[in-house]
């Protein structure tokens, strides 16, 4: 920039040695193109999560009149795979019978169902480990060691309240939201 | 020689379109129906404009004269019954909303074709099964989707608004064929569409007086909104984009007069 | 490369250090947009290529993003850019930067294209640096063409339809290929994935081309308004931060610009037919492609009549891409050894009448297919042949240029506050 005839210590804006001081305009300027950037930056990275219609509530109506006691059936909500139980009440009072110090994720069965429908066990049917579907909701699948859910992947056992009770899994199957529209239906979601 | 084939190749495409340019073709018939057709008439929107946004009031009296005038004959298949929310409804409106139409589905047992209530993560559907159901039951055309209807023709909000209000008696000789009525508003001044609205068609929940006109004004600008839901995202995000990069703009021009003030120096006065 | 009083590189920490030993890619970047010596006199017009670069990521990135969510396939296309619109997060935001960025692309490219034809920019030493400029403005109308079809609206389809029915102008040749281009003998679904692997493709490859553009620019290092070499360090400046700063105010500005349209009019730019789905079955009042085509438009439909044995529809044909061919062959057209305009009179006036010619096509291209407009598109088209390749050749022959400064650094001398007279 310093023709041979001007000394750089002539040039405004210089120092001594040429260098150009770090005027303050040309920090806000760089400050102001940097917010920028970021501002832009962000409905770029917005746009890859859920979009509107994807996070709408999808509910799920399941008419339960058709599972008999002892049955279960899978249904599919939001992606997953969902485990709806019709218990008997043998099953219903052994697993209110089990001590919470048994169980690594400590819950009491009246904690995962709806009152005054204490027979119907709604979790979902995904293994709370690595997220393998278990066994034990179709005719003729090993419930495991526990009378509840067996999960195949990794040998997690969940009992009749679909709490684990045994295996690598951490935490007992997750009860997704639901409610009773009639005495003989439900609303996932 | 690379002028000479330029020079050639230029006169013979010159050639080709001058022989085309004076070659006499007959004068163009006035189109009679041209001096027919108007122009969409002046009117106003509140979400018009740089800073306008949507009448909320006017779009719930909008969706009013669609559902209970339009729907009968017109989807309205882009637009989710769960976006009703930016009309102002709460979720248990929309949720009633919804549950007023019926959407295709599946009998859960037999598997034979069947019906259930909307809910609010539907779409409006359309009046129809298919094209082929919607065309034979209106004398061969199809009444179109409304979804995006503001959009997808030229003038927009004021031509929505003039064909609504547009109709009237055929001028003296002009032949209006069989299904359609005369709409000098409409491209061709005829339209398949029978004159939809009549005053008082519809009683407005807020009292306001159902005119032709000012039914005609609130669907249309439910409409817009049913073709632009995010306009008012889009315009508020605009005035703090363009408020900051002015400020940006200022910064830099700034910036750059110190940097080049030693190369430009002081401006001579005869520059 | 440019200058040999350009700044070199120096490696200022170990990492640099060791990495430029290995790749010199940081070297690559200090001395192309660093200490890469420009003339100092460079105006505005001289923005428009950095500005280019600029809506060519906007394109890439909003394209990429945009491809996250659109279905390319036609019973689905049109809801899923509708299900941008409304439902992707800022999909809206998105998709008309997109749309609106295509024509800011071109807005662009066009100015950087007549600041070249006004300031000789195309004249040796640069000639392969305007004719890769040709190849890039081939591969956006290409892409441009492309993307349209995307939506698959009523114009997407009968614009591609239009298109690619211009192929069956050639003889014998012209059936096959427009099967083979379709994927069908009509327009649909093979063609809509076919457009959309295309559409995805290409933007690399003008990304590539532009390397190549710079690449070759920075050998002899850019032109300036007076069209006369640089002698010496007196007639530079490094890039950085004089032109850095300076193409920020540039970018600033078009970002202001393009703002005011995707927010404020986003779809002016647009055609309302292409918000209605692609109906095979109705043809629109009047098919008009985006307005970055109507001049070309304008000189495909201006031919009439058979002439000379080859039909009028292959005449078009070929005048429509001759018009873009022959710009590849306009540094031998024009043989001034004068580079600007400035200093160019007559030269400066055929300039001007171009740019009223483009216009006026421009407007015939959009307008319908019936007088006044086809004999005003056969009069224009006409000037614009005889303009490239009978008045530019011969102007560039008899002209008498003006003189030329002796140097860049010559007038603009803060010191000399008064004139000296010439030598």
């Amino acid at each position: 920039m310093a023709t041979a005839e001007t000394p750089a210590a002539a040039q405004p804006g210089t120092t001594e040695e040429g260098v150009r001081r770090r005027d303050f305009i040309h920090i806000a300027t760089g400050a102001f193109v940097a917010g920028g950037g970021a501002m832009a930056a962000w409905p770029f990275i917005s746009q890859m999560n859920p979009a509107a219609d994807t996070r709408a509530l999808s509910t799920v109506e399941v008419d339960l009149a058709p599972i008999a006691v002892g049955q279960a059936i899978k249904v599919m909500w939001q992606g997953k795979p969902v485990f709806i139980r019709n218990r008997p009440e043998e099953e219903v009072a052994k697993e209110r019978a089990v001590s919470l110090s048994d169980l690594r994720d400590p819950e009491t069965d009246q904690q995962r169902v709806k009152e005054g429908h204490d027979n119907w066990l709604v979790t979902l049917g995904v293994c709370t480990h690595l997220g393998c579907v278990p066994l034990g909701a179709a005719q003729g699948e090993p419930k495991g060691e526990y009378g509840g859910y067996f999960c195949p992947c990794h040998g997690s056992h969940y009992d009749a309240s679909g709490r684990i009770r045994k295996g690598p899994a951490p935490k007992n199957l997750e009860v997704p939201q639901y409610a009773f529209k009639t005495p003989t239906s439900i609303v996932i979601g | 020689m690379i002028r000479f084939v330029s020079y050639g190749v230029g006169a013979i495409f010159t050639l080709a379109l001058l022989v085309g340019a004076f070659t006499p073709r007959e004068a163009p018939e006035p189109d009679p129906i041209k001096a027919i057709e108007r122009a969409p008439k002046q009117v106003t929107f509140a979400h018009e404009g740089i800073f306008g946004l949507y009448d909320r009031a006017q779009l719930q009296r909008g969706f009013q004269v669609y559902k209970e005038v339009c729907a009968a004959c017109h989807g309205l298949e882009l637009v989710a019954f769960r976006t009703m929310e930016d009309l102002g409804y709460n979720e248990d409106e929309i949720k009633a909303i919804a549950a007023a139409y019926e959407v295709p589905a599946i009998d859960e047992k037999t598997g034979e074709d069947s019906t259930r209530p909307a809910i609010p993560s539907d779409t409006f559907p359309s009046p129809y099964a298919n094209d082929v159901a919607a065309s034979a039951a209106n004398g061969g055309k199809i009444p179109p989707d409304l979804s995006l209807i503001v959009k997808a023709r030229p003038g927009h909000e004021a031509y929505i608004y003039s064909v609504l209000t547009g109709y009237e008696e055929a001028p003296e000789g002009f032949e209006v064929p069989e299904g359609g009525e005369f709409n000098p508003y409409f491209p061709g001044a005829v339209i398949g569409m029978p004159k939809p609205l009549s005053d008082d068609q519809v009683t407005y929940e807020d009292g306001t007086p159902a005119t032709v006109d000012q039914m005609s004004k609130d669907v249309t600008a439910f409409l817009a909104w049913a073709g632009e839901p995010k306009m008012e995202n889009r315009k508020r995000m605009g005035m703090g984009v363009i408020a900051f990069l002015s400020v940006l703009l200022v910064l830099s021009i700034i910036s750059y007069k110190k940097i080049w003030a030693d190369v430009k120096g002081p401006k001579p006065h005869d520059s | 490369m440019s200058f040999h009083w350009a700044k070199p590189y120096e490696p200022k920490n170990a990492v640099s250090k060791w990495v430029d030993e290995r790749l010199p890619l940081p070297r690559l970047i200090v001395e192309s947009l660093g200490t890469y010596e420009a003339p100092k006199n460079l105006n505005y017009w001289w923005n428009f290529g950095s500005l280019a670069g600029l809506f060519l990521v906007v394109q890439l990135v909003t394209g990429i993003v945009l491809a996250m969510h659109y279905a390319a396939h036609e019973t689905v296309a049109f809801a899923s850019v509708e299900r941008i619109m409304r439902d992707v997060n800022f999909g809206w935001l998105i998709r008309y930067m997109h749309a609106n960025g295509a024509s800011f692309f071109f807005i662009v490219v066009y100015i950087h294209i007549f600041r070249g034809l006004y300031y000789g920019s195309y004249k040796a030493p640069r000639e392969l640096i305007w004719m890769l400029g040709v190849v890039i403005f081939l591969l956006m109308m290409a892409t441009a063409f492309l993307g349209y079809v995307l939506p698959w609206g009523q114009m997407s389809f009968w614009g591609a339809q239009v298109i690619t029915g211009l192929f069956t102008a050639l003889p014998i040749v012209g059936e096959p290929i427009q099967t083979l281009l379709l994927g069908a003998p009509f327009v649909g679904n093979p063609a809509l994935n076919k457009f959309f692997s295309l559409h995805y493709l290409l933007p690399f490859v003008i990304a590539g081309v532009v390397i190549l553009h710079v690449w070759a620019l920075h050998i002899p290092g850019s032109n300036n308004p007076l069209g006369i070499d640089v002698k010496g360090p007196q007639d530079t400046v490094p890039f950085h931060p004089y032109y850095t700063i300076k193409d920020l105010v540039g970018v600033v500005v078009a970002l202001l610009v393009f703002s005011a349209f995707v927010f404020f009019m986003p779809n002016m730019l647009g055609h309302p037919d292409n918000y209605i789905p692609a109906n095979p079955l109705a043809t629109p009042a009047h098919i008009v492609p985006e307005w970055y085509f109507w001049p070309f438009y304008a000189i495909l439909r201006a031919f009439t009549i058979d002439f000379l044995g080859i039909q009028a529809k292959l005449w078009g044909v070929l005048a429509m891409f001759a018009a873009i061919l022959l710009l590849l062959f306009l540094p031998w057209l024009d043989s001034s050894r004068v580079r600007s305009a400035r200093f160019r009179p007559t030269y400066k006036w055929l300039f001007w009448f171009l740019v009223a010619d483009v216009l006026i096509l421009g407007y015939c291209g959009q307008a319908p297919a019936e007088e006044p407009y086809v004999r005003i598109s056969q009069f224009a088209s006409a000037y614009y042949f005889i303009h490239f390749l009978i008045l530019v050749p011969l102007v560039a022959r008899i002209e008498t240029p003006k003189p030329l400064p002796r140097s860049i650094a010559d007038p603009v001398l803060p010191s000399e506050a008064v004139a000296q007279p010439a030598e």
